[in-house]
């Protein structure tokens, strides 16, 4: 049993911690009325996928899973420790179009108060049938 | 003279230009915003007519981006399923933005120049998806093209703004899920080109991760191309977007995401792995649940724009159930991915000249429902006429496209042995013809504004949209039936159409060799 903990759940946590900040994220897009609440569920759901993805990177020790190689170094000398730039930049990536489509979707939630004077999703349903 | 294998890269960068292009002349002269972008998508549709004629006759294209070896680089790859569907892309975004000049002046005044900014980005993002050979550039341009989606759809404000929040939050839980594929791919095999990774899979197909990479890949590809039952986005989004937007929404977007799950399940996990699991028989099934569903839906509307929309729920289906049959059929005609990517064509044309002339109802007197058309036939002749020949070819009627697309469908579903399958796609033409005949009858058969018996002989005043507007509804309309006319003398002859032809033998399915 300790065993089993020490090394599915506490060798790899990093892991565990992107599943749990991922499913939390996907549970506020969902289940949140407020639509600012769906949107911090959904930069909750890209940043869990980044930590998974940064995980990733890591070349050195292999817990468990089969991590990607270093491209540009075949031998990695005594000493030093490196982690492959691959995941790190595509992430960078990542990040620009998530910054992006929170930019755009924060503008659409001040246009939908503009227009609505609410944030609140079943509110504007509301608001929608009367139109 | 640059060599043909820069065009797709060119493609790309072009039109990316022309969109910050746009802002600056934007600030001198509104009226350079439409020149640059007609001319600007003008010239990208000859160039992939070029890509077309060069991938088909000497081979594909194959670029490395600023010269790195394709594992390492960034790589672009045109084989003829691309540059099929480049030519496709760019011929209704062409027409689409010759619509826009008029339809934009009148709906959007003061947004002129930022609506066409955002419109080339949203051409870039779509070639972009089609001409990539990376997986992760693939997600970044999908991304590109569905945030310029987004706010292309709320341009017109009220209920609009509500209908693209409701899309980007599903389009993002969609490419969340689709970059976690990737992820995925890249923890067991250390690799995003795409050749690449069809070559290290192989002996992987038996691992979870993979087979957990593939069910994200179909599950967040199936939000953006609105499969059911994850539409939910659609319906709403295509009804209040502007006219050439959802006709592009409608006829590109969709069918750009359908593309890519083509793509990444032929290309990258190959026909081998989709043998191993039954996951394109479970999407046969999917997809007839929707033609069904969409076909009943589009009955209960009022709203024209929204019976559209549902309407493209139900064609979304048939592609896909042709996609799900291309295993299984082996025949020369139907066999493999023929019926799905005549459809793509044929749906482009059909629902492009659909919701343009819904546009035009809406340009000329604001009228969004059904009930409110009546005695427009004598009205507006040409754009009803073009609405017609629309109407019969998703109808399904003789020499149609969509009477093509049906009866090979048709065809590849006895092939496969499901007559299930067949009595779905004869209901749903039954439904169909239910709900676009409604339309017709009234465009035709009710006089306007319920007058007396007598009025009836008065000749009406014809009171068209502008040139302008009308010339894409006529080039669309009579598309629907000339192309279905090609298709249909095509290919019997020849065997099947070479591009067909040729997208089969790149996936090893269906049956490629030509007749001689």
């Amino acid at each position: 049993m300790m065993e089993w903990l020490t090394q599915e759940i506490l060798a790899k946590y990093n892991y565990w911690i992107a599943v749990i900040i991922i499913l939390i994220g996907f549970y506020a897009m969902i289940a949140k009325d407020n639509l600012i609440k769906k949107l911090i569920g959904l930069s909750l759901f890209q940043t869990g996928i980044f930590l998974y993805f940064i995980s990733l990177g890591d070349v050195g020790v292999g817990w468990g899973l089969r991590s990607g190689t270093t491209y540009i170094i075949e031998a990695i000398p005594e000493g030093y420790i490196y982690i492959n730039p691959l995941p790190t930049a595509l992430i960078l990536t990542a990040i620009v179009v998530s910054v992006s489509t929170l930019a755009v979707s924060l503008g659409l939630v001040i246009r939908i108060y503009e227009e609505y004077e609410t944030i609140e999703e079943s509110e504007i349903i509301e608001k929608e049938r009367v139109l | 003279m640059i060599g043909i294998e820069h065009l797709p890269v060119l493609l790309i960068v072009l039109s990316l230009l022309a969109a910050f292009t746009i802002f600056v002349a934007g600030w001198f002269d509104k009226k350079f915003s439409w020149a640059i972008s007609f001319i600007t998508i003008l010239v990208q549709l000859v160039m992939s007519i070029f890509i077309l004629n060069h991938v088909l006759f000497t081979g594909k294209i194959d670029y490395w981006l600023s010269g790195w070896r394709p594992p390492w680089g960034i790589q672009v790859v045109v084989d003829t399923l691309n540059a099929y569907v480049l030519v496709v892309l760019l011929f209704l975004a062409l027409l689409s933005v010759m619509y826009s000049k008029r339809n934009i002046q009148h709906e959007l005044p003061e947004k002129v120049i930022t609506y066409y900014a955002v419109y080339q980005l949203l051409v870039t993002g779509l070639c972009g998806v089609t001409i990539t050979g990376d997986i992760f550039n693939m997600y970044v341009f999908v991304e590109i093209f569905s945030l310029a989606a987004y706010a292309l759809i709320a341009s017109r404000g009220g209920i609009a703004l509500k209908a693209s929040f409701v899309y980007l939050v599903m389009g993002s839980i969609g490419a969340c899920l689709f970059v976690l594929g990737i992820g995925f791919l890249y923890s067991v095999t250390g690799s995003l080109n795409m050749a690449d990774l069809a070559a290290i899979l192989p002996p992987l197909y038996g691992n979870k991760m993979v087979q957990a990479a593939f069910a994200l890949f179909v599950v967040g590809l199936s939000i953006k191309m609105a499969l059911f039952p994850l539409h939910t986005w659609l319906p709403d989004a295509h009804s209040f977007a502007p006219a050439e937007i959802s006709a592009m929404l409608s006829g590109i977007i969709i069918e750009v995401s359908t593309y890519a799950l083509i793509r990444l399940s032929f290309s990258v996990f190959t026909v081998n792995f989709l043998k191993l699991l039954p996951i394109y028989d479970l999407l046969a099934w999917i997809a007839a649940i929707a033609i069904i569903y969409g076909s009943v839906m589009a009955i209960a509307q009022l709203n024209l724009k929204r019976m559209l929309a549902y309407s493209s729920v139900s064609q979304m289906g048939y592609i896909m159930l042709a996609v799900g049959l291309s295993l299984s059929t082996k025949h020369l005609l139907w066999g493999g991915l023929t019926p799905a990517l005549m459809h793509i064509l044929n749906h482009a044309l059909m629902k492009g000249c659909l919701f343009m002339v819904a546009g035009a109802f809406i340009y000329k007197a604001d009228l969004w429902n059904i009930t409110d058309l009546r005695g427009l036939g004598r009205k507006m002749p040409w754009t009803c006429g073009a609405f017609t020949m629309a109407a019969i070819s998703m109808i399904g009627v003789p020499p149609s496209v969509g009477f093509v697309s049906k009866i090979y469908l048709i065809f590849a579903v006895v092939e496969a042995g499901n007559f299930l399958f067949m009595a779905v796609i004869l209901l749903s033409t039954l439904l169909n013809l239910v709900y676009f005949w409604r339309v017709i009858e009234t465009l035709y058969m009710k006089v306007g504004e319920a007058g007396p018996h007598h009025e009836y002989e008065k000749p009406v005043k014809t009171d068209e949209i502008p040139l302008l507007m009308l010339i894409p509804i006529l080039i669309l309309g009579s598309l629907c039936i000339v192309m279905g006319i090609i298709w249909l003398t095509e290919i019997p002859i020849i065997g099947a159409v070479p591009i067909m032809d040729s997208v089969n033998k790149l996936f090893e399915i269906g049956r490629y060799t030509v007749v001689p």
